[in-house]
């Protein structure tokens, strides 16, 4: 890694702010139900999925956070996107394998995706 | 591709926290996060120093900015388990402030860092320090190619105009000591930074090295680009292994991205560092001694002038500047002198580390614009005096430094306020003593440290320090004479214009400034044989009074047996064998023992 001007070094500086990109929270959130009930109904492994989604995408300044139970537990594992300005909304009984539709349509160009839909708060 | 890291758990790897046990956590959590499959999605990043060093080892987690204190290898299941996974904050291991036990979870909440502003240590503990690209990624570097895209000349004046004065304790305008080196006539110039940090309970400089180096070898090539310098030298105490480790890495990381070396950054400009360890000895901070160490010879300073800008490293012109110095520069090349010169008071500007030890709650590094009541440091910062005890005195500026009373506590700090009030700015290390502490014990601990120190090249210095010292020990043991007081006030006097450094000149000032704002104290030893802290162990006594009920706990924990007495009756203290340790007053139930 030589660095010969204010280019290379811009160049680097943005690499590195990506890698250091989790030391805040942003605006942009994935959230995953993350009780008892959604960790036995699959949680993890579509917090995996979202995280393997995201890195295969290369988005950047998208915080991915867990809570807790908040009472739906039949809908478990319920995932929440949040985009800055618009309302939290919430999907419910989500697989691994809904993870690539969800970020590209709601988190990447913001349409809700209305038949997985259970909530908006 | 690397996978993207949801959340980094910063775990702080300064000299405070790896004492108190932080090097075994990362090791566990490393661990518990590979028996979990979680190794890909969390990054562990090893950190300098966060200032809060009394609550270490301390654990950060991100990107919610929970703060975990005091942090043990056997908390590592429950914050992976419950914060990790759950996303729940693990309630007990969060920081409760000490006026009102409310625990408060957010990084950016705590009153000890609310007050702060984090100039020189923005990048101290959020960063890992041994990563170049992290540096870089926190505008790392951009301040040394913005200078080198200017000439020598306009450097030094946005250095003038930013107001920035050595943080080493001299507090003498950077600019304009860059400015002679630049001005002195020679091809050869060199660029120290002085790395000796030496006051006690001053560590403002190794956190700094430790938690964020690449910021002053960043100081120190623009410093070299503005005095005309092509090599420069670190003069670091061995005793700071971690901070030399991080600094040969962080030179070695920068060297091989060509931000040190021949031609950095595409232009014409050359620079290489040296580190020099020194063995430790407090004179080799002071700049001619320091050179001298360097040189290969013995650390003692000669008179001066001539000037280390004009004639300093093997006669070189040569610039010396102090670690948190050149730790401000980076900053105010990049974003311009402006914010620099907006904070502090008309003569101090900018912002100083003060280094809170002693009596005081939140022990740590703390950064606050100049001109800050020393009440709003250690009050709202430091978190006031534990155990309920009041306020008596703060050390100020290690050795060469002075006490300021609690009249002075709503005094505004900058240099010029400080040496008005008989103390000084130094390093900025403050010891903050509490009513048990005794004002004379304060004096000679002090002495005792430069009495040690001196190098003993000027006598009143080698000589008087001695006589000083003495005299405080006989007051300490209840033997002061009439005439002590005066007689240490005389020798203070030669000593300070004796002395060809600042070691002897300023030696005398710890006895000095506890004479004016606490002469009682030194009356009370030396007339009434008394001790008013109750610290000097000749001048106190333990006695038993009546409402002892004979129990016999004291007659059990006294190391010396210097109590006696029949069961269910009163007990005795034989005053000759007694060694005033205090263990049977810490142990009577009735408090029918009396310390006086």
């Amino acid at each position: 890694m030589a660095i010969k001007s204010l280019d290379d070094l811009r160049k680097i500086k943005e690499r590195a702010r990506q890698s250091t990109a989790a030391r805040h929270e942003n605006e942009t959130q994935v959230i995953v139900g993350m009780g008892t009930c959604g960790i036995a109904a699959g949680a993890r492994t579509v917090m995996t999925a979202i995280l393997d989604e995201i890195s295969r995408r290369g988005l950047r300044n998208v915080s991915v956070l867990q809570t807790g139970c908040i009472g739906m537990c039949q809908r478990e594992p319920l995932v929440d996107i949040v985009r800055p300005g618009e309302p939290r909304v919430t999907y419910g009984n989500v697989k691994p394998e809904d993870v690539p539709r969800i970020i590209n349509e709601h988190l990447v160009n913001g349409r809700i995706l209305t038949d997985m839909v259970v909530a908006k708060i | 591709m690397e996978k993207l890291a949801r959340a980094h758990v910063l775990i702080c790897g300064g000299t405070g926290c790896s004492s108190s046990g932080s090097k075994v956590i990362i090791p566990a959590l490393r661990e518990k996060l590979q028996a979990k499959g979680m190794e890909g999605e969390i990054k562990i990043v090893e950190t300098g120093c966060h200032g809060l060093c009394e609550m270490g080892p301390l654990v950060i987690v991100y990107p919610e900015g929970v703060f975990y204190i005091r942090v043990q290898p056997t908390d590592v299941d429950e914050i992976v388990e419950t914060h990790l996974i759950k996303g729940r904050v693990v309630e007990r291991l969060l920081y409760r402030e000490p006026a009102t036990l409310e625990t408060v979870p957010d990084y950016d909440d705590i009153a000890f860092y609310k007050k702060q502003k984090r100039y020189a240590l923005i990048n101290c503990g959020h960063i890992n320090p041994e990563s170049i690209e992290e540096y870089i990624g926190a505008d790392g570097y951009e301040g040394l190619a913005k200078a080198l895209s200017m000439n020598p000349e306009e450097v030094i004046e946005e250095i003038k105009s930013s107001g920035l004065r050595g943080r080493g304790g001299g507090g003498f305008p950077t600019g304009l000591k860059w400015q002679f080196t630049r001005s002195a006539s020679g091809d050869k110039k060199y660029v120290i930074c002085n790395a000796d940090e030496g006051d006690p309970g001053a560590f403002m400089d190794r956190s700094i090295l430790e938690g964020d180096p690449h910021r002053v070898l960043e100081g120190m090539a623009i410093c070299g680009y503005a005095v005309g310098a092509d090599e420069g030298y670190i003069y670091c105490r061995a005793e700071y292994p971690l901070a030399i480790k991080r600094l040969r890495g962080a030179i070695a990381q920068a060297e091989e991205a060509g931000l040190l070396g021949e031609g950095i950054l595409g232009s014409g400009f050359n620079f290489t560092l040296h580190i020099k360890e020194g063995a430790g000895a407090f004179v080799c901070g002071e700049e001619t001694a320091l050179m001298a160490s360097i040189e290969g010879r013995r650390g003692m300073p000669r008179p001066r002038p001539p000037f280390p800008a004009n004639s300093g490293l093997w006669g070189k012109p040569t610039n010396i500047n102090n670690v948190e110095t050149f730790a401000n520069v980076p900053s105010i090349m990049r974003d311009g002198a402006g914010y620099f010169a907006s904070q502090g008071t008309e003569t101090s500007k900018g912002t100083k580390v003060f280094a809170l030890t002693g009596k005081i709650n939140n022990t740590g590094l703390a950064e606050v614009p100049m001109g800050i009541t020393m009440r709003e440091i250690i009050y709202d910062i430091g978190g006031g005096i534990p155990d309920g005890k009041k306020f008596k005195a703060v050390q100020i500026g290690g050795p060469s430094g002075g006490c300021l009373p609690e009249q002075l506590l709503d005094l505004a700090i900058d240099y010029e306020s400080l040496a008005k009030a008989g103390a000084m700015m130094g390093s900025g290390g403050l010891v903050v003593m509490d009513e048990t502490t005794c004002m004379v014990d304060v004096a000679r601990y002090f002495l005792n440290f430069t009495q040690d120190e001196s190098c003993g090249k000027c006598t009143p210095c080698r000589e008087g320090t001695k006589r000083m010292l003495e005299i405080l020990n006989r007051i300490c043991d209840g033997n002061g004479r009439e005439d002590d007081i005066p007689l240490l006030e005389s020798l203070s006097r030669s000593i300070k214009a004796g002395s060809l450094c600042a070691l002897g000149q300023t030696a005398p000032n710890p006895v000095l400034s506890t004479l004016n704002f606490f002469r009682g104290e030194y009356e009370a030893h030396i007339k009434d044989h008394k001790c008013p802290a109750g610290a000097c162990t000749a001048l106190i006594g333990y006695k038993i009074n009546e409402k002892c009920r004979g129990c016999g706990l004291c007659k059990k924990v006294c190391p010396v047996d210097a109590i006696s007495g029949e069961i269910k009756a009163m007990h005795v203290i034989d005053e000759l064998v007694c060694i005033k340790c205090g263990a049977c007053q810490a142990k009577c139930p009735f408090k029918a023992i009396d310390k006086g």
